[in-house]
């Protein structure tokens, strides 16, 4: 796609957003649950482009979001955004401990450690009553935003501006890390990662960077979620809420930063779609859509147009 | 800790550990086979337990004897875990075989989900469960503490009997004896006569049925809700990295050390009984980096 048509695409789609959430209140929480969806599936992009899944990512957003939730409690006159920047702080500091030894792993061990490790995280977050509040979560009072102490409506529509401005933002910038040599060496972890290691660089270092910045990625999406909510739940650290981002960046691809949000955007419209339709049915309709991408678009969404020679090399080395 | 307490956890543990085993047991069977992670083995697991809950309702009136309605359990897993593994195989993995593993994993997501709406449909969201059945098979009395004969004794020796007879099925069976050779090289044993679909499929099965089987084991001890089949999986996932991807012994020693572990956390630490597989996961991948029982070499069976 021609770099002009693409900004004009998402300005479009800016446009488009903002004046949905400023004429249609009832379109607010879904446009920011997009938004955070696609950040936090953009955070498992960085990752796939690696070749790595990670069916424990979702733990962050729980690190994001609790860690909201604390500095707001503990700190009464906080604003929204340090409350935020609180949770991306904690979710980032985490994942670099995690990162240290997650990066040793590949393939299968790499997504079941991930797994593991947010699973015992869910189950203390579910347990520790006196300072996550058991499984029903924590609330919390809605805090100022930027000093501007907001009604529930302005202050959905605050969010959304954010999450939006941040939303194009991350992802301009993502986009630029997938360009730039770092990124690039996640690629080739995924093609090679001896003939990396021959050239003398270290694919572990990269990953772990690569993790870092996934953490980052899906703790601010969870800290802006729980913001939103005044609320933050175990559930949003369980490990379906992780195969959902996994969902989400397998159906945009991972070719460019987009696609985790076309993929968030086709994910939301087929949760709203059986909400309507197909109440008991949903999951179907997802598993459905799942299986139809991997067949006939294993790139996603974004690598539909530019679609690569199949390969029909053996896995020999496997 | 007192004695009794030692040993009703020692029961508790071994009795878990057997039914996890089962079900790592298919899981790890396909891992070995298709270099996959089946998660809608979960899926199995439930509709395992489900299924031999309707039966044993339906059958409850009929007889009263307790061989019949043991027996019932193993006919619901072997009918229903045999028949939806197959199908998943011939009917969506065959389709992916070539594909990126990680793509293949995401299929079994995907079909795990599909099967989760179904099991709603069907059963819906209410508790199932048929403790009237583990009474039946009576008690032992053991350093004064009460135990049921169906913990005590039937589940983990329905473990052992699977292990064994997995073993042998394995080393002696022409079929068990192709899935091998399978297992070590798919080209070469395809090039040697041996017609790997089949082979796919017939693992599948197996590993199906034996998944359903730990549902149909566990549903007289623990009441069934929507959900349970994720957590079965996760943990049994636990085990299998813990052992090693592929490895039954593995598997079988993982599956006890686990449930141990959780047990003695139930009667000691009960905030830390959830995450004891977890926790044992990560200690044991930290150390060995592939898991207890791993081999050294490129293949693992």
């Amino acid at each position: 796609m021609r770099r002009t048509t693409f900004i004009a695409a998402v300005a479009a789609a800016v446009v488009l957003m903002l004046g949905a959430g400023w004429a249609l209140p009832w379109s607010r929480m879904p446009i920011i649950t997009f938004l955070c969806f696609g950040l936090a599936a953009l955070g498992l992009t960085v990752l796939m482009r690696a070749g790595q899944v990670s069916f424990g990512h979702a733990m962050y957003a729980a690190i994001g979001g609790y860690a909201t939730a604390f500095t707001v409690r503990a700190f009464p006159g906080a604003d929204g955004l340090v409350a935020v920047a609180a949770g991306v702080v904690a979710s980032l500091a985490i994942g670099a401990v995690v990162a240290a030894f997650v990066s040793r792993y590949r393939g299968i061990f790499f997504g079941m450690l991930n797994l593991g490790l947010s699973m015992v995280l869910f189950s203390l977050a579910g347990k520790l009553y006196g300072w996550t509040g058991g499984t029903d979560g924590l609330r919390f009072e809605r805090p100022a935003l930027l000093g501007m102490a907001l009604e529930r409506g302005q202050f959905e529509l605050a969010m959304l501006v954010l999450t939006l401005a941040l939303a194009v933002a991350v992802a301009w910038a993502v986009q630029r890390y997938f360009v730039s040599s770092s990124g690039q060496v996640m690629l080739a972890i995924r093609t090679n990662e001896t003939r990396l290691e021959y050239i003398g660089l270290s694919a572990r270092m990269v990953l772990a960077e690569g993790y870092v910045l996934s953490a980052g990625l899906v703790g601010l999406a969870g800290a802006l979620l729980a913001l939103v909510q005044s609320l933050v739940t175990p559930e949003s650290g369980y490990w379906i809420r992780s195969g959902e981002y996994v969902f989400i960046a397998i159906l945009g691809g991972s070719g460019h930063a987009a696609g985790a949000f076309l993929g968030a955007a086709v994910f939301e419209l087929i949760k709203l779609a059986a909400a309507a339709y197909f109440t008991n049915a949903w999951q179907i309709l997802l598993g459905a859509t799942l299986i139809a991408v991997i067949f006939f678009a294993p790139q996603g969404i974004v690598g539909w147009r530019r679609r690569a020679p199949r390969q029909t090399l053996p896995q020999e080395a496997r | 800790m007192e004695l009794n307490l030692l040993l009703l956890a020692t029961v508790d543990g071994l009795s878990y550990a057997g039914l996890l085993f089962l079900i790592s047991l298919g899981l790890t069977l396909i891992c070995g086979v298709f270099g996959v992670i089946n998660v809608a083995h979960g899926s199995l697991y439930a509709f395992g337990g489900y299924s031999a809950a309707s039966l044993l309702a339906w059958l409850l009136p009929h007889t009263a004897s307790a061989v019949v309605l043991v027996g019932s359990l193993f006919v619901a897993a072997a009918v229903v875990g045999g028949c939806l593994g197959a199908l998943l195989e011939r009917g969506l993995l065959r389709h992916f075989q070539d594909r990126d593993p990680v793509l293949q994993l995401l299929v079994t997501f995907a079909a795990f989900m599909m099967l989760e709406d179904v099991q709603r449909m069907v059963w819906g969201a209410t508790p199932v469960n048929a403790g009237d059945l583990a009474t039946r098979l009576g008690t032992t009395d053991l350093l004064g503490v009460t135990f049921m004969n169906y913990q005590l004794a039937f589940i983990p020796g329905v473990a052992l009997v699977a292990y064994a007879g997995l073993q042998f099925l394995l080393r002696h069976s022409t079929a068990g004896r192709q899935i091998v050779a399978v297992i070590h090289h798919r080209e070469t044993a395809t090039a040697l006569g041996i017609n790997a679909a089949r082979v796919g499929t017939l693992t599948f099965a197996l590993a199906g049925a034996l998944g359903a089987l730990g549902g149909a084991l566990s549903v007289p001890m623990t009441s069934f809700v929507p959900g349970l089949g994720a957590e079965m999986i996760v943990t049994s996932f636990a085990v299998i990295a813990t052992a090693g991807l592929g490895q039954i012994t593995g598997a079988l020693v993982a599956s006890v050390l686990i449930g141990m572990a959780r047990s003695l956390a139930v009667y000691t630490l009960p905030e830390l009984e959830v995450v004891m597989p977890y926790l044992m996961m990560v200690a044991v991948l930290l150390v060995r980096p592939h898991g207890l029982f791993s081999v050294t070499a490129a293949r693992r069976i």
